[in-house]
């Protein structure tokens, strides 16, 4: 299959990917380091980011001390965030499929237009429609509970979702599902059976991508949760940030932490991502 | 038919699910922005409160940033808390809102005489009382006890003390309106006149502004001081002397210093009087309804709760008998505080006062930087604080947007008219009946929960004025806002300008990040390249830290003096680059912040896209002796692009739209040049006395123009091949 590359190709490309590491990773350093001091925003006027005085205090006041109650906060913060963030995407995916796969199979009337009506959705700057979403919820009876917002997030999502979902439906043989019809599948069995296998890189990347914009978003679920029971990692952490000043120290270890179980999912869910390169090989 | 019921009974259970918990009578639900020791008081209050009297109190911590926007979400449609903390200059916009009720019997007459006259004044509105005064916040001067064991007598004295190189006679965040305003007032000048007009004009405003910049322009000054950078300064020696508020006391640790009211300027022989921020105990109209809630606040601003949170929360409280308490007088820093507040200048709660702070930034930073004289950064900043005070226009008639709307729902009517007439509709309808099945509850969810919101906001766009009594005003929002305001069109944050940039920022961003995506992608699908899952997870990282911190951080990074691109340039034999003083480098580092934060997703779009190309085609092309890079323009990139397309169209909204990192980098800096349309929108809603009808408005004009701009580009690009169509 693949030929063995020259020495120079191997050196080159790792090279390469080696520059972009560092620049990926430069920054976040930067925020390491704060997380460890408490000093200033990758203002230590050096070239590499080594704290001063380094020392834990900021990771355990994120993980407890700053919990004066001592219930075990923090660790139901970050359950109601994964609940809501898996959710999300588990809802979206479920929202989109479908609807992306009708979109890429089948003619019908409004196909045109409820795309185009999609795209729009994505156009329209947020800082206008959460007053009346709010309201809305609140008619629903939505508001101040997790199922709620996990609705609104995976409703953001479920546009972007759709859009490639749809793409990678298209790039599948359509005699892959006919094949399956003939041998009497339904429809929608040879979608399910067929179909959705195929387009598993797919799924993960729309996934992936509904989970992190749950994972990360703070201003509705500030808005829309009231309990602090209730609460998600990036509200919390965002309480840091005060009027006047802001405790940097322990935003930068905050975000150490909210972003290790994304990284470790990530690093498993990757085999997912690019099955298709090892696996799609041989073709039937 | 089906799924429309079952989404209903979904919705029923959700309903069910939500309203799980009931209420008892005596709840008082109380909300507060507080954290650290200031919270931990609070805690402690409530807790002796619930022991004493048969009530509970749920506390709940708000973010500061969402807090405002919670508080006018919640309180109007009877979700708010019954009372909260907030700081005494919002009483305007709150009162705009409707969002809290005068005092009533938690602040009788005979509990006035406790308070200070100052904080009571500052509660007060037409002599109605609206809170009960908790704490009393102002900026004090800070000294390094063992670098200036003697007090200088003027802030010139102060700044003239010698100092070793690197290190800084006195540090503030002097491009901040707020703590700028001392100066103003010692030269006989404010923020906001008592008329409520732009005070920051005439010949003391711009002295004391010229004397600030001597300062920078002769080094005395650090330079881009942010808060952090203040902290990190003082508390490591390299400052005598800071000007900060209490906040900062609490991160010395065990460094000697001592604070102390704001000295003189011995040009005018006047004191430097700092802005006053009274924190009080708001009732909202439900809560003021309530006996236990009145005697609740009255009890958070009594003797003993003032003497809890000042000796636990470290509070300069508003309560005077609470001074009386010996442990209170043992804390030099809080009576130091509490001096300095007696001569502080109580904050405007006007409305207009919230137009005053980003002109007034705009101007200092300007002088500050040499790239103004005062007089003439100050005139234009009133200009803009005037233009955007500017009242709407009366009402006209509704007649033209009437005809709009009615034509393009004529045009609509038309258009759909036509397509039922057409030859074979009734078999295409029938023929698509399957597919309706499958997108059905999609559509109804999105119409829901994504339309719905967007066409009332939208619709908000018609109006001017407050939520509470919004003002209809036709089409004059969008008229304004495409004539510049009446203004030069391709001047200051004209609609254009600001256009033109908006653009040039998505061409930049999709450009990076579409090419570093692909690259990394395509390298990181070799089969050879041993570390690739290491790699991979590498790489995503800078989409999985949350990006209000790492913008922050790149903020830092880039930092004329202390940041760490300019110590690469310095290592490397390179001049510094001052990066926010010139549009093109500030635009650069907002470019660069959001390459990095959106480089990751294209990647792992471009690692999905990428196993839908056959092996057997690119082998296929290996064997007709295709040389690699044919192979990639060829073969691999024309089947890689219509998988991204979505991907890339979406950016190209989002990136668009993308408002957190040009708000957090450069905020906007030099002057307002590298904000984009979405910044402009925000800062409409607001930092400009809170016009959501404008910024409506430039939200359907953003989406107008990328609705063009994507049929635009989608006629640039061939009809993609309808595939699999029954």
């Amino acid at each position: 299959m693949e030929r063995t590359p020259s020495l120079a190709e191997r050196v080159v490309v790792n090279a390469v990917v080696l520059v972009f590491v560092v620049f990926a990773l430069y920054p976040v350093l930067w925020v390491i380091s704060l997380s460890l001091s408490g000093g200033g925003m990758g203002e230590g006027g050096s070239v590499l980011p080594i704290p001063h005085d380094p020392s834990l205090a900021n990771f355990k006041m994120v993980l407890g001390g700053d919990d004066p109650q001592k219930t075990w906060l923090f660790g139901r913060q970050l359950a109601n965030s994964l609940l809501v963030s898996v959710l999300t995407a588990a809802v979206a995916i479920a929202i989109a499929t479908p609807c992306a796969y009708a979109l890429a199979r089948f003619r019908f009337v409004g196909k045109e237009a409820g795309l185009r009506t999609l795209l729009v959705t994505q156009m329209f700057p947020t800082v206008a429609s959460a007053v009346p979403l709010y309201l809305l919820l609140d008619a629903l009876g939505l508001l101040d509970s997790r199922l709620g917002l996990t609705l609104v997030y995976a409703t953001t999502a479920v546009p972007f979702a759709i859009f490639q979902l749809r793409g990678a439906f298209e790039s599948i043989p359509v005699d892959l599902e006919e094949a399956a019809m003939v041998d009497g599948a339904s429809r929608f069995e040879a979608f399910v059976r067929v179909v959705l296998p195929a387009a598993r890189p797919a799924i993960s990347v729309t996934a992936l991508f509904a989970f992190m914009s749950a994972w990360n978003e703070f201003i509705l679920a500030a808005t829309l949760l009231s309990r602090e029971s209730a609460f998600t990692l990036p509200v919390v952490l965002q309480r840091y940030v005060g009027e006047h000043d802001a405790q940097w120290g322990a935003f930068a270890a905050g975000a150490i932490i909210v972003s290790a179980p994304v990284m470790l999912l990530f690093y498993v869910a990757q085999r997912q991502l690019v099955s298709g390169l090892t696996a799609g090989g041989v073709k039937g | 038919m089906i799924r429309a019921l079952l989404l209903a009974a979904f919705a029923v259970l959700l309903v069910s699910l939500g309203a799980g918990c009931g209420e008892g009578p005596t709840k008082i639900v109380f909300w507060h922005a507080y954290r650290g020791d200031e919270e931990a008081a609070l805690i402690k209050l409530t807790k002796d409160y619930e022991a004493e009297h048969k009530v509970t109190v749920e506390l709940l911590s708000v973010p500061f940033d969402a807090y405002a926007a919670k508080l006018e979400a919640a309180v109007p449609h009877a979700h708010g808390p019954d009372a909260f903390i907030d700081a005494h200059e919002r009483l305007g916009s709150h009162l705009q809102n409707k969002l809290v009720a005068p005092i009533g019997d938690a602040l009788p007459e005979k509990d006035v005489a406790s308070f200070e006259p100052v904080s009571m004044k500052a509660i007060t509105i037409a002599n109605v009382r609206y809170a009960v005064p908790l704490s009393e916040k102002c900026i004090a001067l800070y000294l390094n006890e063992d670098l200036v064991p003697k007090t200088p007598r003027t802030i010139e004295e102060l700044a003239a003390l010698p100092v070793p190189k690197g290190s800084y006679p006195i540090v503030y965040e002097a491009g901040t309106p707020f703590y700028h305003a001392p100066f103003l007032s010692a030269f006989g000048a404010g923020m906001l006149t008592a008329d409520g007009q732009f005070g920051m004009v005439g010949p003391g405003a711009e002295d004391s502004l010229r004397l600030v910049a001597g300062w920078q322009k002769n080094g005395l000054l650090p330079e881009e001081p942010s808060g952090a950078l203040v902290k990190e300064l003082f508390s490591t020696g390299k400052a005598n002397a800071a000007i900060s508020g209490p906040w900062l006391a609490g991160d010395l640790g065990s460094m000697k210093f001592r604070v102390e009211p704001l000295p003189l300027v011995g040009k005018t022989g006047q004191r430097m009087r700092p802005l006053l921020t009274v924190e009080g105990a708001f009732l909202t109209p439900g809560g003021s309804k309530r006996e236990d809630v009145r005697a609740f606040v009255r009890y958070l601003g009594g003797k003993q709760a003032s003497i809890v949170r000042a000796t636990v929360g470290k509070q300069v409280v508003a309560n005077k008998q609470a001074w009386e308490e010996p442990a209170l007088q043992k804390d030099n820093v809080l009576l130091a505080f509490h001096a300095a507040a007696k001569d502080a200048e109580p904050m405007p709660t006007s409305t207009a006062m919230r137009a005053t702070w980003v002109p007034a930034q705009e101007a200092i930073r300007k002088v500050l930087r040499g790239d103004a004289e005062p007089k003439a950064a100050l005139e234009e900043a009133r200009a803009r604080f005037l233009d955007a005070l500017k009242p709407p226009p009366p009402p006209p008639s509704p007649t033209p947007l009437f005809l709009v709307c009615g034509l393009v729902l004529a045009g609509l009517a038309f258009l759909m008219v036509k397509r039922v007439r057409e030859p074979g509709f009734r078999a295409e309808l029938r023929r698509g009946r399957g597919a309706y099945a499958y997108v059905l509850h999609a559509a109804a969810i999105v119409l829901l929960l994504v339309v719905l919101p967007l066409v009332v906001g939208a619709l908000t766009s018609f109006f001017a004025g407050t939520r509470d009594q919004p003002q209809y005003v036709g089409l004059s929002n969008y008229t304004s806002i495409l004539t510049a305001r009446g203004g030069d069109l391709l001047g200051h944050g004209s609609f254009y300008l600001t256009l033109l940039v908006t653009v040039l920022w998505t061409i930049c961003n999709i450009a990076l990040h579409v090419g570093i995506g692909v690259l990394l992608g395509v390298l990181l699908s070799r089969q050879w390249l041993k570390l690739r899952a290491i790699y991979r997870v590498l790489l995503i990282i800078p989409w999985a830290v949350p990006n209000y911190v790492t913008s922050l951080a790149w903020k830092g990074m880039f930092h004329r003096q202390f940041g760490a691109i300019n110590a690469i340039l310095k290592a490397l034999g390179a001049e510094p680059v001052s990066f926010f003083s010139h549009w093109s480098t500030a635009f650069a580092a907002n470019v660069a912040t959001n390459v990095w934060l959106g480089f990751p997703f294209m990647m792992v779009v471009t690692l999905g896209a990428l196993t839908s190309i056959p092996k057997e085609v690119l082998e296929a092309a290996e064997v007709d002796g295709a040389t690699r890079w044919q192979r990639f323009r060829h073969v691999t990139l024309p089947l890689l692009l219509p998988n991204m397309l979505p991907a890339v169209v979406l950016g190209t909204v989002w990136t668009f739209n993308m408002f957190n990192v040009v708000f957090l980098v450069s905020g906007g800096e030099p002057d307002g040049t590298t904000d984009i349309l979405v910044s402009e929108a925000y800062r409409w809603a607001f930092t400009r006395n809170s016009q959501y009808g404008y910024a409506a408005a430039y939200a359907v004009i953003i989406m107008g123009l990328l609705f063009v701009m994507t049929r635009m580009l989608g006629r640039l690009t061939p009809k993609d091949v309808e595939k699999g169509e029954h």
